[in-house]
């Protein structure tokens, strides 16, 4: 467990010259994981954001060994790419699944499941922007009620699908939530999968201000609010038991909780909803939290 | 030396242990089934050392074995029909990130309505994706043929996968005599794949990122010039395979009595084995026919078409599928490879066999002669001919 962030090492394996917008949440997470594992990984990332972040042949800005693959398929390149490893004989380098959350909700799930039941040993990583953002925002299954995207241009009708215990199905031997907005947090759960052997799933909460329409120098205090608000909880479910974390962990009580709106209404995508509509939201989410109690207390899922 | 007698799907099996492959994912599809059978039980026996990795979709099988020859490792799969056809997108990443992944492919017709038999469309139908691919005729040189194939792909100056293609239940379901050499020859005639690069934390590199129109082109020409790399090596594989182990194949076409004919029957797979009877047959009654064998069908054996076409006044091709709107797969091609060239034979397609409908040498013969009357008339009847099709 790292106490400080004064224990990171200085080392940047996310080097200068990289294309993304400015103020995007995934990036600092990726720095974050080059921070967290160093540069012994091999990462797997699917056509996504991440795909074209590091600019273009012969130019990358990824200090660590990439293998880009097809938009449904990391979960089963990465099985492959443990299976070679294991054949080698090399045991010391974590294989990273990176993706998006189209990548991963939508059309990657599929593989993504495969590889989970299969107990492949290696850690998934969905970074997620509610949207795919690489394509101009269009919705994805990670898109939540009201917001707005370029394919729902009067806000979204459905739900959010709850992607961590859909693998928690899979009875895979960990599951963590994390937002960069929260360093400490989202680095120690990192390294904690790394120790722990089968199908490790990371679910990265990943501010976007080109798809959610605020500030670009808001992108950490977005990623706050949504942690406070509980619209975005930090927990962990390890061998099946779950745990809120530091800071969600104090904030089962409704009371200690900020009021959603005070998310949604800085951010441009949730401009067209009703009082009803955030009554609504606001509802949605003390009853995730009711179960978030519920799971604290009996330990399981 | 070990004699065996057994289908073609179980010598597939027993060709990827001799290739000692390290890492398998494959998918269940009939009629395949019987090879990653075979091969789960060769893993589990621990005859075979390999990691096998049993995906949820065909999809998945391509997804992973790229990720695992990316890891530095020889990689087996098979699949057929409507499993290679779910894998179409991931053929393309195959071949543009050169992992020579080898694949036999089970062919077998695709739906509607559900059929399970012989037929090339499903093979054919990937000929753009930038895969070698090998026709078969017989058990043994499937067998031989995987061996050759692993020696061809991981060339450096090719690094392309490979689809080695027999027919459903004709080859994969039949039992045939094959010879399988001991495994110290064939570990010096196939030594342990060495690859060019993995992903290594120690050299890290970005493979298969973004490119853009500045060095898009760059890197399909150099397919192309592996594919023209893998012209020339691979009758000279099948020559060094003869040397080593007594069975060749006949390289990029497998030639039967062409040498005086004016006849020349063109095939692909098993029709080719067919064929040499029916060639048989009829020179005996007199009639200067020859067959030829297409093996390799990518890259397109251009150069030997048009070598055959110098002293041949006719090619009657027979295709087990068809590229709808316009003639069979083979027909197209041999035309193409005749275009720009004098004297040119006549050509007439047949299309037979689709969804498993028995090509037997009778059948061949009635091709055969049909097509000598339009070559005494000096011409055509007909562009494409639909054999034994019911009114």
């Amino acid at each position: 467990m790292m106490e400080s962030i004064k224990e990171l090492s200085k080392e940047e394996y996310l080097l200068k010259g990289h294309i993304a917008c400015a103020g995007c949440g995934l990036t600092i997470s990726l720095r974050l994981l080059f921070k967290a594992l160093g540069n012994k990984l091999v990462m797997v990332v699917p056509a996504c954001c991440t795909s074209v972040i590091p600019g273009p042949y012969p130019y990358t800005s990824f200090a660590v060994p990439v293998q880009n693959i097809i938009f449904e398929a990391t979960g089963a390149t990465a099985s492959g790419v443990v299976a070679a490893f294991r054949q080698r004989g090399i045991k010391d380098v974590p294989v990273v699944g990176w993706a998006g959350d189209g990548g991963t909700f939508d059309i990657g799930i599929q593989a993504l499941s495969g590889a989970a039941e299969r107990e492949t040993n290696f850690i998934y990583i969905c970074y997620d922007n509610e949207a795919y953002g690489n394509t101009g925002i269009q919705r994805s299954g990670a898109t939540p009620y009201g917001a707005w995207t370029t394919t729902t241009p009067t806000g979204k009708k459905e739900r959010k699908k709850d992607m961590p215990f859909i693998m928690a199905a899979h009875r895979i031997p960990y599951i963590a939530t994390a937002c960069p907005s929260y360093p400490m947090d989202f680095i120690n759960k990192i390294r904690k999968a790394k120790e722990i052997k089968g199908t490790k799933f990371i679910h990265i909460l990943a501010p976007c201000p080109t798809g959610w329409r605020y500030d670009t120098s808001k992108t950490v205090e977005i990623g706050r609010l949504a942690v406070q608000t509980g619209m975005w909880a930090l927990f962990e479910i390890e061998y099946g038991k779950f745990k809120l974390n530091s800071p969600s962990d104090r904030l089962i009580d409704k009371a200690k909780r900020k009021p959603v709106k005070e998310y949604l209404s800085l951010q441009g995508r949730f401009r067209k909803l009703t009082e009803d509509d955030i009554e609504k939201i606001q509802r949605w989410v003390d009853e995730d939290w009711e179960r978030y109690r519920k799971l604290a207390l009996n330990q399981y899922v | 030396m070990q004699n065996v007698i057994d289908t073609a799907n179980h010598i597939v099996a027993y060709a990827a242990k001799a290739a000692r492959v390290q890492v398998i994912a494959a998918y269940p599809i009939t009629p395949q089934t019987s090879i990653v059978e075979r091969i789960a039980e060769l893993v589990e026996s621990g005859e075979l050392n390999a990691e096998y990795i049993r995906v949820e979709s065909e999809h998945s099988a391509m997804s992973a074995c790229m990720g695992a020859a990316a890891g530095g490792v020889r990689t087996f799969t098979a699949t057929s029909s409507h499993g290679l056809v779910l894998m179409h997108e991931a053929l393309h990443w195959a071949s543009g990130s050169r992992l020579p992944i080898v694949m036999p492919v089970v062919n077998r017709a695709l739906g509607p309505g559900w059929n399970i038999w012989a037929d090339f469309t499903d093979s054919m139908s990937q000929r753009d994706t930038g895969w070698i691919q090998f026709y078969c005729a017989e058990n043994q040189e499937v067998f031989d043929t995987i061996i050759q194939v692993y020696k061809l792909c991981e060339n450096e100056r090719v690094l392309l996968p490979a689809m080695v293609c027999l027919e459903g239940f004709i080859l994969s379901h039949t039992y045939m005599p094959v010879e399988i050499p001991d495994q110290e020859k064939i570990d010096d005639f196939l030594p342990p794949y060495k690859p060019k690069w993995f992903l290594d934390v120690n050299k890290p590199i970005s493979h298969a990122n973004i490119v853009s129109p500045e060095w898009y082109m760059e890197f399909r020409y150099m397919i192309q010039e592996a594919m023209e790399n893998a012209k020339q090596l691979i009758p000279e594989i099948d020559k060094e395979y003869g040397k080593y182990f007594g069975f060749e194949h006949g390289g990029l076409i497998d030639k039967y009595k062409c040498e005086d004919a004016d006849l020349i029957l063109l095939t692909m797979g098993t029709i080719g084995s067919e064929a040499k009877i029916a060639v048989d047959n009829l020179r005996k009654e007199g009639l200067k026919v020859g067959t030829a064998r297409v093996r390799v069908f990518r890259p397109f054996p251009r150069e030997e078409i048009r070598k055959l076409a110098e002293n041949a006044q006719m090619f009657a091709v027979i295709d087990r599928g068809i590229s709808f709107g316009m003639e069979g797969f083979l027909a197209e091609e041999t035309k193409a490879s005749l275009s720009n060239q004098k004297d040119q034979p006549l050509i007439a397609g047949f299309i037979a066999g689709l969804g498993g409908r028995d090509v037997t040498f009778k059948t061949i013969e009635k091709i055969a002669k049909k097509s000598s009357e339009w070559m005494r008339a000096g011409k055509v009847g007909k562009e494409t001919v639909w054999v034994d099709l019911r009114k």
